[in-house]
């Protein structure tokens, strides 16, 4: 192999951009620098740096005159995060519906994704693939406010109910909670797919050769080997629900999340110090949460 | 393993109720775009496509269409070029800190998005003193697309034969003519595929789009926002919303179609 391409095309005129592109060929940082120059900027400067000056922001104050935020560096909104009812009882409720919806989604995924991969045949599994897939894409908004049809006084949950003797949730926590559930379903669903995807079918006979019953199996060889991907679909679920204000204002009736509190700080209450104070609620749980997974190789699965 | 017959008519069952739950509300709302009912009622007391008609001659409606369009476009551009540059980074080199940018780049959205969009909305206003606009939704929108890109085009440079390009180089082509003539069609469906996604995530996002938004800028999800509350609008909204799902999903279908095929 030539090591320099110039050479072997000796016909080739000298250009500006021959003579670039031969540098690069024989230096391999240069050619690595220049590849992540641009997209490591633009992550640093607009993403990684705004979020350290929210943490920075959440340590500041507001001017009681102009309503404009000033750097008087004090710990009020830190510790008001932990003194005030308000903000404690809303962080409690909202880890609350964040964890139950995590786990009722898993608790549906599991049984469809097995199906999907170890049951059905190759055509019907492609039906299903895609059918989980596409109302993945449908609009986050458009889901929720499909939900509001469905849940309303005179929607078709409560016409379904209704000869059952039972009520529709209505706009409430249970109806904020059941349409959070529903809207991530498929984020949980898709990776616990691809990690039973992964697992050999040759594995599964070889366990039930030695002797194993089908629950251990389960339990002892496929578990083990899709955690990582049930931990992937967990961040989805868990996150998107911690960060949620929208989907509670819409199904949720009179109810708030930790996300609400954040947006009225932003907007109405022009407080964005407190906003940053809030949002590092979110942001610890989600560090402590992926840096506590991060050795199960869940990352490399979402 | 053998699985018994009843345990396959179980997960069976379970897997046909839960995807029933899944399509019952898009269902719905596609029903109630033609609901004679102005309030969501069911069953619908009659049909009418009074709401198609109305929903298309309005005129807010329309250029709160285009905008989305604008801004998903030049987001997934940035994001196309930005998320290239990296998945060719990281798939062809080892260097010290990959794992981190890997995770820099995953951040955006395994974060929640109101982080983000708060993030960026008090970097924009109280640190660079900027008016928030058009431009600041797609530069926050760019940088959640990055990832979707980076994963197609990291799939795809991990099962293409390094061998081709090493040839190409030894016939005498300078670093650019490879990548023009033999990299660039290696991935090319995988581009094609990782700006879709890229266009359908900027379409369809809400939350970062409150926070970064100027005053003066509708998009298609906010127009949703701002009138679904609003008495006799509910029936207008179910058009929009039907509209919208099948603008995101038309172009990802196809997003989806194409890495397959190129799986096989």
């Amino acid at each position: 192999m030539t090591k320099n391409p110039s050479v072997a095309g000796a016909a080739i005129a000298v250009t500006p951009a021959r003579r670039v592109s031969s540098y690069l060929y024989n230096h391999a940082k240069a050619r690595l620098q220049l590849l992540l120059a641009a997209p490591v900027l633009w992550l640093a400067l607009v993403y990684i740096a705004a979020l350290l000056m929210l943490l920075v922001t959440a340590f500041w104050t507001v001017d009681e005159f102009t309503g404009n935020t000033k750097v008087a560096w004090n710990l009020d909104n830190i510790v008001s995060l932990f003194t005030d009812s308000l903000y404690s009882s809303v962080t409690l409720r909202t880890i609350g519906i964040a964890l139950g919806v995590t786990l009722v989604d898993i608790a549906l995924a599991l049984p469809i994704a097995f199906f999907m991969s170890k049951v059905a045949g190759p055509k019907l599994r492609n039906i299903l693939a895609i059918s989980v897939l596409l109302p993945l894409w449908a609009s986050y908004l458009v889901k929720a406010y499909a939900w509001r049809s469905v849940l309303s006084n005179k929607g078709v949950l409560q016409w379904l109910l209704e000869p059952l003797g039972l009520n529709t949730p209505g706009y409430s926590l249970w109806g904020a909670a059941i349409t959070l559930g529903y809207m991530w379903l498929p984020y949980v669903i898709l990776p616990i797919y691809g990690g039973l995807e992964k697992v050999p079918g040759n594995m599964l006979e070889a366990s039930s050769d030695l002797g194993a019953k089908t629950f251990t199996t389960v339990r002892r060889v496929i578990f083990p080997m899709i955690l990582p991907s049930i931990i992937a679909g967990s961040i989805f679920a868990f996150s998107l629900t911690l960060g949620d204000y929208i989907t509670i204002n819409i199904v949720g009736g009179p109810n708030q999340m930790l996300g609400n509190l954040i947006y009225t700080n932003v907007g109405t209450a022009n407080n964005l110090p407190m906003a940053a104070a809030l949002a590092l609620i979110p942001i610890a749980i989600m560090f402590a949460y992926l840096g506590s997974v991060r050795r199960t190789g869940a990352l490399n699965n979402l | 393993m053998r699985i018994s017959r009843s345990a396959t008519i179980i997960l069976g069952f379970i897997s046909s109720l839960v995807l029933a739950v899944i399509y019952l509300p898009l269902v719905i709302v596609f029903i109630n775009s033609f609901n004679k009912s102005m309030n969501m009622e069911w069953p619908p007391p009659g049909f009418t496509l009074n709401w198609w008609v109305r929903a298309f001659g309005s005129g807010g409606l329309i250029a709160a269409l285009g905008t989305s369009v604008v801004i998903a476009l030049c987001a997934s551009l940035v994001a196309l070029v930005l998320g290239t540059l990296l998945a060719l980074a990281l798939s062809r080199y080892k260097f010290f800190g990959k794992e981190s940018i890997g995770l820099m780049v995953i951040l955006p959205i395994a974060l929640p998005g109101i982080v983000t969009g708060l993030a960026l909305n008090n970097a924009f206003r109280t640190v660079l003193g900027l008016q928030l606009s058009m431009a600041t939704v797609i530069i926050a929108h760019a940088t959640f697309c990055i990832v979707t890109v980076y994963n197609n085009v990291l799939a795809r440079l991990s099962r293409t034969n390094r061998n081709l390009e090493d040839a190409s180089a030894d016939l005498g082509a300078g670093i650019f003519t490879t990548f023009r003539l033999i990299t660039l069609p290696q991935i090319g469906s995988a581009l094609i595929a990782g700006g879709l996604l890229a266009f359908a995530l900027s379409f369809d996002e809400i939350i970062v789009t409150t926070f970064t938004a100027g005053a003066g800028v509708e998009t298609l999800p906010i127009w949703i926002l701002n009138n679904m509350f609003r008495p006799g609008k509910a029936p207008v909204v179910d058009v929009v919303a039907v509209t919208t799902v099948l603008i995101s999903v038309i172009p990802l279908y196809f997003a989806q179609k194409l890495s397959r095929d190129d799986a096989k």
